[in-house]
């Protein structure tokens, strides 16, 4: 095939680099406001009905929210295949605690309303909110990880091998740089389920929606304001010392990394970078005063602004770093070495190009066709046939 | 059998993809008969074919949560317990998993709650093209997964890269229309449907045992007896063409399905029955068919299929060209991305066994050093345990026959007598629901044991495929798997029961109202048919 090289090997990688950003921020856009959903669901509604109706504004959408990370997964394994290696073995227990609460949610959704037994649903209510708040604190804690380089190398054979004792692999991931990052994104996702619920609920749902994501909304831009502060004084960076290729084979070994005072001299580079931190601020603040003052529409714009502002400022200040190395610099993942063959790229590049537009095309006319408040007389009316 | 890191994976492995698999196949099947249900609703306008397809949409849902929620487990867990793996042929692995995510899991998800909520909300020809989308996606990611797993049993369009060790791909068409990973995407839908089949029939039977729901029974059965039986004669006839695909890409495989220990004159027997031993390589107390594997495997009188003892000696051979392979990766990989073109030409020659010698791996870090005894022993591990095989085997080809002749004989009773069914046949099909499910599940065993020792067959040892781990992580996320799937079954079990026990609950009066309509237009006509009978 002669095809692939129309499209050099670094453009191809810078490209899935993007769609990789895309990828996370679309989950975090539509499958974000989830878990936001669910972590509120205990605190805005009071009576079963009141939940139903904060259950229900996700109830017919969330299916195919949560594709986006399943296609998350799918997508890192087929670009970047030593990232995927990586990072879920790396992060195994954690990982496996994400799983748990992606397998229940679903579950919970689907069978909470199916028995009447208060019990039963006041359970599922609580595994709603579990699955809904700790992947969401997870997901944060993980990128702080990232930020800071993970302590993994990579053997001649490139056999990926992450180090410490197992307990220490789980809980060493709670450090306090991490938690902060952890804090950004719960606070995050809480304020953009509290400007969906504001856009979909009424009454006294809306009412508590707005009061707890107007507060989630300002903890979450000054975790974010200090997570930069402290990045600026005490985060080590890290950067690709000496000549290197951009469009040479996929192995991570063939680079020489080192530790750098920080990352943020990525702003003296590429000043225009600055965009998404920017972005990440405004949008919070300006979500925040949407849900003080009841606006709709414009405030779930500005929460999402808000949500790409924050997520790409992470990926533009550490390119091309992927993943760097604590322990072992060397091992680290860049944009460079790591993505998968030139042709294989091209391939899934032609795929996603036919396929991404239909999948917004259809999901776009799907939130469409459901636009509107749920009520609570709606919920109670379609008692069968609602979550 | 000593319990590492390697066995704890696999059994994990295996858990969570057979316990995935309860929930798929009904997917597959039954998101087909719900929209030929609606089909007919919409032709027709009988609001009985709208309560049928809510009642069966309703199980469909309790079903197909579990089926997202265990698939979210398959999707992850190659970077979590099989890292190795994923590094080294992520590059071809990863694209079809990747193309089912936008493809099919985004369709059918982003459907799927449009066909629970949008009852109200689309007109009725919209609601019934939702529902065909979700069958559609549905049906799309067992393409795609079963081209990824099909690539497993028979890795064409690939290539090793010294400069990344890894595979990476070579040729996309050549994966794409990959003839084990075709002829598994039918087997296996059929596989669905059969499963769907037998559930509705199964579940209507009861009713009409019970003597409830007796319209929307009789009509189901009708649905479940014609659609399964379409589907059963492919599951087998396709099944078969696995067989003959296998003959191709995996002989020891079929030589072990078949516990055929050496080679015999062509064409060969086929072992009805017989007790494998493996430490002997013998079948003791074998009843023989003759010509009927000969024909089954490659459709001729004259070519031999190869006995076990001979792909032993096989693998022998080939383990020893793999070491020249890796003794020349390592040269070309000491030079640093300069390597001697002597080097290259002989791993050229020699790079399609590399993966035997990474079978040595097991007894010895480097192949090299390997001694006579140690590449003996290494052949004799590329032989997978017969006797499971051979017995799995033999369970899902009676079921697959069984499917066969109960599905002919309602089609019959459907067909010509006026879908009047004796009570003894009602009651073997509610006792038959179970039978699709163990016939899948042997189906998956046979495929995924059969391939033993290797993850992908021939390129990469299962043994090397794994994390490095502790031990005690890959227990604490097993046990993890059992509790939580466990709780999860028997929620999901309680709900089934409870939905089919409540019967259709939508839709009632108005359905119950056109039933007497339409019984007294049938009385006023003898001998009409009650389905052919003219729409209002």
């Amino acid at each position: 095939m002669i095809l692939h090289d129309l499209i050099s090997y670094d453009v191809l990688r810078v490209i899935w680099w993007g769609l990789l950003g895309v990828l996370l921020i679309g989950f975090a856009l539509t499958d974000g406001f989830d878990m936001g959903v669910g972590a509120l669901i205990p605190f805005v509604g009071k009576t079963d009905l009141e939940r139903r109706v904060a259950i229900n504004t996700v109830g017919p959408v969330w299916e195919g929210n949560q594709v986006w990370f399943i296609l998350g997964g799918g997508a890192i394994f087929a670009a970047w295949p030593p990232l995927y290696a990586v990072s879920f073995s790396g992060f195994y227990l954690a990982m496996f605690v994400v799983l748990a609460a992606f397998i229940v949610r679903p579950v919970a959704f689907k069978y909470r309303s199916k028995r009447d037994d208060p019990r039963w649903r006041t359970s599922w209510d609580w595994a709603l909110f579990a699955s809904g708040a700790v992947p969401a604190l997870l997901f944060g804690v993980a990128v702080g990880n990232v930020i800071q380089g993970v302590p993994f190398h990579f053997t001649e054979d490139l056999r990926p091998v992450y180090e410490g004792a197992w307990y220490i692999k789980f809980i060493g991931l709670l450090d306090p740089f991490s938690l902060l990052a952890g804090v950004v994104s719960l606070s995050m996702l809480i304020m953009h389920g509290g400007a969906w619920l504001t856009l979909k609920a009424e009454g006294a749902v809306q009412h508590r929606a707005r009061t707890i994501g107007s507060v989630a909304a300002l903890l979450a831009v000054a975790a974010y304001a200090l997570a930069g502060v402290w990045m600026a004084y005490g985060i080590e960076g890290y950067r690709i010392v000496g000549d290197y290729i951009t469009t040479g084979p996929s192995n991570p070994l063939h680079f020489t990394v080192e530790k750098t005072a920080t990352w943020l001299t990525a702003y003296g580079e590429r000043p225009w970078i600055a965009i998404a931190p920017a972005m990440g601020i405004v949008g919070g603040l300006l979500t925040f005063l949407g849900l003080r003052a009841g606006r709709e529409i414009s405030t779930l714009l500005f929460s999402k602004m808000a949500i790409l502002g924050v997520i790409s400022s992470v990926g533009l200040t550490m390119f091309p770093f992927i993943m760097p190395s604590s322990s072992h610099p060397q091992s680290s993942l860049t944009v460079w070495n790591s993505s998968s063959s030139q042709l294989t790229l091209f391939i899934m590049l032609v795929v996603t190009v036919i396929f991404m537009p239909m999948i917004l095309a259809y999901t776009a006319w799907v939130y469409k066709v459901l636009w509107g408040k749920v009520t609570t007389a709606s919920v109670h009316d379609n008692s069968h046939s609602v979550y | 059998m000593e319990f590492g890191i390697v066995e704890l994976s696999r059994l994990q492995f295996a858990m969570t993809a057979m316990y995935h698999f309860l929930f798929v196949p009904l997917t597959l099947g039954l998101s087909i008969v719900v929209a030929i249900m609606e089909t007919v609703y919409v032709m027709t306008n009988r609001p009985i074919w709208r309560q049928m397809t809510k009642f069966w949409g309703t199980l469909f849902g309790i079903n197909f949560v579990l089926g997202v929620a265990t698939g979210i487990t398959m999707e992850f867990q190659f970077g979590m317990n099989w890292s190795y793996y994923s590094h080294y042929v992520g590059d071809i692995f990863g694209a079809p998993l990747a193309i089912e995510g936008l493809m099919a899991f985004f369709l059918e998800a982003t459907f799927v709650g449009l066909f629970f909520f949008g009852w109200d909300k689309l007109g009725k020809v919209a609601h019934l093209v939702v529902a065909w989308l979700v069958a559609i996606g549905s049906n799309f990611s067992a393409l795609w997964i079963l081209i990824a797993n099909g690539w497993m049993q028979n890795p064409v369009g690939a290539q090793f890269n010294p400069q990344t060790m890894r595979m990476e791909m070579t040729d996309f068409f050549a994966v794409l229309f990959n003839e084990v990973a075709q002829a598994k995407f039918v087997h296996t839908v059929s596989a669905g449907y059969v499963t769907a089949a037998v559930f509705v029939i199964g579940v209507s039977a009861w009713y009409m045992l019970k003597g409830r729901h007796i319209e929307l029974a009789r009509r189901s059965i009708t649905v479940g007896a014609a659609f399964g039986l379409a589907s059963a004669f492919s599951v087998v006839l396709l099944g078969d063409e696995s067989g003959y695909s296998a003959t191709h890409s995996q002989k020891m495989k079929l030589a072990a399905i078949e516990a055929m220990w050496d080679t015999e004159k062509a064409p060969a027997s086929f072992n009805l029955i017989g007790f494998p031993d493996q430490k002997a390589r013998e079948t003791h107390y074998a009843i023989e068919i003759p010509w009927v594997m000969g024909l089954i495997g490659t459709r001729s009188l004259t070519t031999e299929i190869p006995g076990i003892n001979q792909l032993v000696a096989q693998a022998q051979d080939r383990i020893r060209s793999g070491i020249v392979a890796y003794d020349a990766l390592m040269h070309i990989r000491a030079k640093n991305g300069a390597p001697d073109p002597a080097d290259t030409a002989i791993f050229e020659k020699h790079s399609a066994d590399l993966g035997f010698a990474f079978l040595l791996k097991k007894y010895i870090d480097d192949p090299r050093q390997a001694t006579d005894a140690q590449i003996v022993a290494a052949a004799n591990d590329t032989v997978p345990t017969v006797w499971p095989l051979f017995w799995a085997f033999r369970i899902m080809v009676v079921l697959g026959f069984g499917f066969i002749g109960t599905m002919g004989y309602l089609f019959y009773r459907a067909s010509f007598k006026g879908m009047n069914y004796p009570r003894p046949m009602l009651k073997l099909a509610v006792i038959m629901i179970p039978a699709p499910w163990i016939a899948a599940e042997m189906g998956w065993f046979v495929a995924e044991f059969g391939r033993q020792p290797w993850t992908v067959d021939g390129v990469l040892p299962t043994a090397l495929s794994v994390s490095s781990l502790s031990i005690t992580e890959v227990s604490l996320t097993l046990a993890g798997f059992v509790l939580f799937y466990t709780v999860l079954f028997i929620i999901e079990m309680g709900l089934m029961l409870k939905y089919i026990r409540k019967g259709p609950y939508q839709d009632v009066e108005e359905t119950e109202a056109w039933v007497q309509r339409h019984k007294n237009r049938l009385a006023g006509r003898r001998n009409a048919d009650s389905i052919a009978m003219p729409a209002e």
